[in-house]
């Protein structure tokens, strides 16, 4: 294993990375160097993706296993102890180098560090601290620092973690616990929860401790985040948003992403390849949005799945989905009707509809003028009256569905 | 005609001071021609014209028509000037005005300003530094960071402040065709506009970021549409990584197919190794299925019945659903069904034991008549349910032979409703290339009303079985 050059541990430790959805920077507090020392900053708002991937995913952070050695033997995982993928092992320096060079170069926001387990969880989670230590204390680097946390490591070194981190992170892995005991027999759901629940009140204690003294250190001020792998286990879709807004309740947690499961290679016989559920996966984003920012319920979506199958339709959107099924609260008066009412129109996002808000004080709004304000006047025109136009029978229409779904070969690329 | 020379094409403090007169003194709009430089710009715009006495008259817009103005001025519009002006004007007559998202004029000066903020997140984003060392002596060589962009808008020096605050103890530059900016750890400095050629032209460290652009990178999710939305190819070529896009893309779907279609490797054997072979698979999905939710049958259902039968049977016999004796027992086909399936396959010479057994629906659907439990057909949402299941254990056994019985088992593996009728005895190809012998359940011979036909079916249904089995003699003997 010494005789990799650095060049062959990064194309291995990343290659193993990047089952890890997340690579956002975003959140969390406002920095910078300004003073002439130290390095790096951050918006404290919206990341940055300095570059994206032919797969459509963003690259903001370097994105790294500290070692892909792992005791654990997860079906699902690349780096499971029975795989016999190659192993390699970054130093706490080597690590630290790559950061540094590359975000000197601009290339990135800042790390994202995680590890296999090795040895015991104490001993990983201490090899990931040493990192984020050198990186704030010894380089005095002041960009986006992201570190998964291993349940069952001392808490003192969670805590560590979390002071120097903006972001923390445990993965639920599956939304079932069935799934997690087929498919990752060495995890508990207890563990992991147990974990997330100490987290956040870590986190809550750092932000009341924040208040009441300026000077008390931060503590992981972009909160923390998890994943769940989609597609492995037997959770439809309305199990899975469901899970994901238990767990927002209960953890507090930032975001919860999702991973289509993907053909790795060495794959174990318990878990059949196939192409991973993207369109699913987009789906179940579009119904998270509806959760956090379209004063959704869990049940609300759920309500948009298949009642038979509990599966969410890939061919349009949740959203419109669940307006096809209660037609009866359509159209909806752009001119009268309440945020929350406007929220549920499909075709209008959170941005169209707050213009929406602020024009009709000054006007009463006509086709012309909602056509300025959104991006697609054709799919709006079934669920919405404005001074100049009311659907009439549109609405009831037994085709409607079949009028505004994207015509079929366009679901081809995405067919599971 | 009043001419307004501006100093440079981002100069927004110039056209707020020049605005700000003209407004108070009441100019129109379209009275004003704005320009950058001195040169005159429009042949008809005669002698410029001394602006009206200013009136005093105070003015005064919301704060975020500033902040709109400061951002949709750096625009390449070349209209930009007089646009804004004229959303000045409107705005300062009426401020609520600035609320109102559906009027043309501001519809236009807040898409400018949307394109500017993009194009300045994608410089923050896209700009790549390289390194050079400067410095003739050697003990004197220190590092400088340069980079080369190329922004749509007037945005470079807008940028400025986000590369000193991230850059700070750095010495670096920009440079780009409208201009250069230079720090030196303290103080910074602009210069005239640059060509790419006084770039440097790499940077050791590109190698190595490569490398991890392209093992970052999982080929089985392909979605160059997405990447082309938010990094368009305009950015490019100022990118060191974007050179392999191309022949990441020409050679996705050769790893992806080359990952599934890859048997599964002897596991390495650590001491945490599970047992990971396709009967400890199949145990383990078993257990999963126990505690299936995916759809309302569990309720009413004993339990899950679960296919039965070795993982190497190479034959996979799909059913319906349990009756009342399966739901009780937890087997597939042990009932009166079971019992004639059993009976066809000793005339038919097939070992019960070499296939493997299942169903398409894993709970047992009735309707309770008293302290009867009469069976009632799967709907197709329920088929469709259960169908993850079936799909799973098909991907385990991976069978030479997929046998359906009846109509139900031929929805779940095909995902249409098509009816076995006259087809039964016939073969069909899978989705995935599986050949699919079709017959009928063996409930619907017990359902048959005479003797005659009974017997008539029984023989035609074990024809149907030897007939699938008739090319796999030698597997089963095996």
């Amino acid at each position: 294993m010494s005789s990799l050059s650095l060049t062959d541990k990064l194309a291995i430790l990343a290659d193993a990375a990047k089952y890890d959805a997340s690579c956002a920077s975003s959140g969390g507090k406002k920095r910078d160097s300004r003073d002439g020392k130290g390095l790096g900053s951050t918006s404290g708002g919206m990341g940055i993706c300095h570059a994206y991937a032919p797969d459509g995913r963003c690259i903001s952070l370097l994105k790294l296993l500290l070692t892909n050695s792992c005791i654990f033997d997860c079906h699902y995982c690349i780096n499971r102890a029975s795989s016999n993928v190659r192993r390699a092992r970054f130093t706490a320096a080597e690590v630290v180098k790559l950061t540094l060079d590359f975000y000197r170069r601009n290339c990135i926001e800042g790390l994202f560090l995680s590890s296999g387990i090795i040895h015991s969880p104490d001993y990983t989670m201490e090899q990931i601290v040493e990192v984020a230590r050198a990186l704030r204390e010894d380089h005095d680097f002041r960009g986006y620092i992201h570190l998964k946390t291993i349940p069952d490591a001392d808490p003192a070194l969670v805590e560590a973690a979390g002071r120097h981190a903006d972001r923390v992170s445990i993965n639920v892995e599956l939304p079932t616990v069935s799934g997690l005991r087929r498919l990752a027999p060495d995890k508990s759901q207890d563990r992991i929860e147990g974990a997330m629940g100490a987290m956040r009140g870590a986190i809550a204690d750092g932000h009341d401790a924040k208040r009441r003294y300026r000077s008390a250190p931060d503590f992981a001020p972009a909160g923390q985040s998890t994943q769940m792998i989609v597609g492995a286990d037997a959770a439809t879709d309305r199990e899975i948003v469901a899970r994901a807004s238990t767990l927002y309740d209960r953890f507090d947690l930032r975001r919860v992403y999702y991973s289509a499961f993907s053909p790795i290679p060495d794959a174990s016989a318990v878990l059949p390849l196939r192409r991973p559920p993207l369109m699913r996966e987009h789906r179940l984003y579009q119904s998270d949005w509806l959760l956090r920012y379209y004063g959704f319920s869990p049940q609300e979506v759920g309500a948009a799945a298949d009642p038979a199958t509990g599966m969410l339709p890939l061919d349009i959107d949740p959203k419109l989905a669940w307006a096809l099924r209660f037609r009866e609260s359509f159209p909806v008066d752009l001119n009268r009707a309440p945020r929350e009412l406007l929220l549920r129109i499909p075709g209008l996002g959170v941005r169209a509809v707050d213009a929406i808000l602020s024009a009709r004080r000054l006007r009463q709004l006509r086709l012309e003028d909602v056509a300025r304000m959104t991006v697609s006047l054709r799919k709006l025109r079934p669920f919405i009256v404005t001074a100049d136009w009311r659907p009439l029978a549109l609405t009831d229409r037994s085709d409607l569905r079949a009028l505004l779904a994207p015509k079929p070969a366009q679901l081809e690329l995405f067919a599971a | 005609m009043h001419r307004i020379c501006l100093d440079a094409f981002d100069d927004v403090e110039g056209w707020r001071t020049h605005a700000r007169r003209l407004a108070q003194a009441g100019v129109p709009p379209e009275a004003v021609l704005w320009q950058v430089g001195d040169a005159p710009g429009d042949l008809f715009g005669g002698e410029p014209q001394a602006l009206p006495p200013a009136t005093g008259r105070p003015l005064t817009v919301p704060k975020p028509f500033i902040t709109l103005a400061e951002q949709a001025l750096l625009h390449s519009d070349p209209q930009r000037f007089a646009l804004l002006y004229a959303l000045l004007v409107k705005i300062a007559a009426n401020p609520a005005l600035l609320g109102d998202h559906a009027d043309p004029l501001l519809r236009r000066v807040e898409s400018m300003a949307s394109t500017v903020r993009r194009d300045i997140h994608k410089m923050h984003a896209f700009l790549r530094f390289r390194e050079v060392q400067e410095g003739g002596v050697e003990e004197e060589r220190r590092p400088r960071f340069i980079a080369w962009y190329e922004p749509e808008h007037y945005i470079l020096r807008a940028n400025a402040s986000f590369f000193v605050d991230r850059f700070a103890a750095m010495r670096w530059s920009i440079l780009t065709p409208q201009g250069t900016l230079h720090w030196d750890g303290e103080t910074l400095t602009e210069g005239p506009p640059a060509r790419r050629e006084e770039a440097p032209k790499g940077d050791p460290v590109e190698a190595a970021w490569q490398t991890y652009y392209s093992a970052i990178f999982n080929p089985a999710r392909l979605m160059t549409g997405a990447m082309l939305k938010e990094m368009p190819r305009k950015y490019w070529k100022n990118m060191p990584e974007t050179a392999l896009v191309p022949g990441m893309i020409a050679d996705a779907r050769r790893r992806e197919l080359a990952m599934v279609a890859q048997a599964p490797q002897a596991p390495r054997i650590t001491r945490h190794t599970l047992p990971q072979d396709p009967a400890a698979a199949l145990r383990l999905l078993r257990e999963e299925a126990a505690g299936c939710r995916r759809c309302g049958l569990c309720g009413p259902a004993t339990q899950t019945v679960f296919g039965e039968g070795p993982a190497d049977a190479g034959i996979m016999v799909v059913g319906e659903q349990p009756g009342d004796q399966e739901d009780r027992a937890g087997r597939p086909f042990i009932g009166p069904a079971g019992a004639l399936f059993d009976r066809a396959l000793a005339q038919a010479g097939v070992p019960r034991d070499r296939l493997y057994v299942t169903n398409a629906v894993k709970h047992f659907k009735f309707e309770q008549r008293g302290k009867q439990r009469l069976h009632a057909r799967p709907n197709v949402g329920e088929i469709d349910a259960c169908r993850w299941w079936l799909d799973q254990e098909r991907a385990i056994l991976r069978p030479r032979l997929v046998i359906a019985m009846g109509k139900t088992a031929l929805r779940a593996l095909t995902g249409q409703n098509l009816s076995i009728g006259r087809e039964a005895g016939q073969e069909i190809m899978l989705a995935d290339g599986t050949p699919c012998r079709l017959t009928v359940h063996p409930s619907h011979l017990l359902r048959l009303p005479s003797q005659a036909e009974a017997e008539q079916g029984f023989e035609r249904y074990v024809a149907d079985l030897r007939g699938g089995l008739a090319g796999l003699e030698e597997p089963l003997r095996s």
